[in-house]
C-alpha cells in the first residue's frame, strides 16, 4: 500500500488574495523577512498498488481529472510506501 | 400556443432551485418540473436550468464534485444536440468545471460573499436567452456569489470577446463598464459567457429572482422571454 501527500495551489500566475493577507498579517508581526504566502489544499490518500509507479500514476490521474483544475491550480505529491 | 417545459436539476445543496421554478411556472406560465441529480433522464425538457446554490457543499472547488452526477451526463448530451442549457450561479460554475464553457471561477477579489443588487449590460442580443434585449441594455439583477471572479486564459477571453460570447459585463447604472462595478473582480467584467453553438449559457447573477417587482426587479423576466420565444420560433 502506498500513502499520496498531495499539495493543491493556485497557479503562480493568479493572485491568491487569502495568501496576500495572511502576508500583511505576517508582517504585522514584524517578520517583514517573509514574502509570496500562497495558501493552498493538502489531500492525502492511500492507495493499494504493488509498485510506486502506479500509485504514482493513480495519484496523477486523480489530481488531473478532479483534484485540481489545471485553469487556476497546479499540483505536486509524494508517494510514499506504508 | 404550447408551453415550454423547464427541467431544473436539484443536487444536493441546490438552493434556488425552487426559486426558477417560481419564475418559470408562475411568473411565465410555462410548465416547469425538478429533475434529480440521480435521475439518468431528463424527461421531456425544452430546456435545462441548472440553479443556484452549494452542491455537494462547494467541497474541493465549486461545482466540481455536481459535474459527476448521474444526471450530467444526459446535460452533456441533451446540450451537444442542441438542446438549451442555462447555468445560474452555481450552476454556471457547474457548467465550467464539466468543461462545457471555458474558464474558471476563482474566490472574489474581496474574499467576501457578495449579495446585492448589479447592473448587468447586455453585450449580444441574438442569443437565445437575449433576444428580447437590445445590446446596451442595462439589467438590474441581484448577485450572491462567494467564487464568481471569473478567469481564464487570455487566449479564451480573447476568443470569446472575438465570437460574441461574453454576453453580460457588470456594469454602472449607466453602462459604464469600470472597475468600480465588478463586483469580485472578473476579468473584463464578464457575468456571463455562451458557447460558440450558442445553446449553453452561464451566468452569476440570478435573473430568477428579478421576476416581478415585489423582488425589486423584474428584468430577469427578459432572459425567460427570450428562451420562451425560442422555443416558439424553432
Amino acid at each position: 500500500m502506498y500513502h499520496s501527500n498531495i499539495s493543491i495551489t493556485l497557479r503562480k500566475s493568479i493572485l491568491d488574495p487569502q495568501g496576500k493577507a495572511v502576508e500583511h498579517a505576517i508582517h504585522s508581526l514584524g517578520l517583514t523577512s517573509v514574502h509570496d504566502v500562497r495558501i493552498g489544499k493538502r489531500i492525502e490518500l492511500s492507495i493499494d498498488s504493488s509498485t510506486k509507479e502506479e500509485a504514482e500514476q493513480i495519484t496523477e490521474q486523480v489530481c488531473k481529472k478532479l483534484l485540481a483544475n489545471p485553469v487556476m491550480e497546479d499540483y505536486s505529491f509524494i508517494v510514499e510506501k506504508i | 400556443m404550447s408551453k415550454m417545459k423547464f427541467g431544473i436539476v436539484v443536487f444536493p445543496g441546490s438552493n434556488c432551485d425552487h426559486d426558477a421554478y417560481h419564475a418559470a411556472k408562475h411568473i411565465m406560465g410555462q410548465d416547469a418540473h425538478f429533475i434529480w441529480h440521480k435521475d439518468s433522464s431528463l424527461g421531456d425538457a425544452d430546456v435545462i436550468i441548472l440553479p443556484g446554490g452549494f452542491s455537494y457543499g462547494d467541497y474541493l472547488r465549486t461545482g466540481a464534485i455536481a459535474r459527476f452526477s448521474p444526471v450530467m451526463k444526459e446535460v452533456v448530451r441533451f446540450a451537444k444536440n442542441g438542446g438549451t442549457v442555462i447555468g445560474i450561479c452555481n450552476g454556471f460554475q457547474i457548467l465550467l468545471e464539466a468543461g462545457m464553457l471555458p474558464g474558471v471561477m476563482l474566490r472574489n477579489s474581496s474574499l467576501k460573499f457578495v449579495c446585492k443588487f448589479i447592473q448587468l449590460k447586455v453585450e449580444n442580443a441574438v442569443t437565445r436567452f437575449t433576444s428580447e434585449c437590445e445590446v446596451g441594455d442595462v439589467l438590474r439583477i441581484p448577485i450572491a456569489h462567494g467564487d464568481g471572479n471569473y478567469f481564464a486564459s487570455r487566449e479564451i477571453v480573447e476568443s470569446l470577446q472575438e465570437h460574441g460570447q461574453v454576453v453580460f459585463r457588470y456594469c454602472s447604472k449607466v453602462g459604464d463598464i469600470d472597475d468600480a462595478s465588478n463586483p469580485n473582480g472578473s476579468l473584463s467584467n464578464i457575468a456571463g459567457i455562451i458557447n460558440k453553438e450558442g445553446n449553453v449559457l452561464g451566468m452569476m447573477p440570478h435573473p430568477e429572482r428579478a421576476v416581478e417587482l415585489s423582488l425589486g426587479s423584474a428584468d430577469g423576466k427578459k432572459i425567460f422571454q427570450s428562451m420562451i420565444e425560442s422555443l416558439v420560433l424553432s
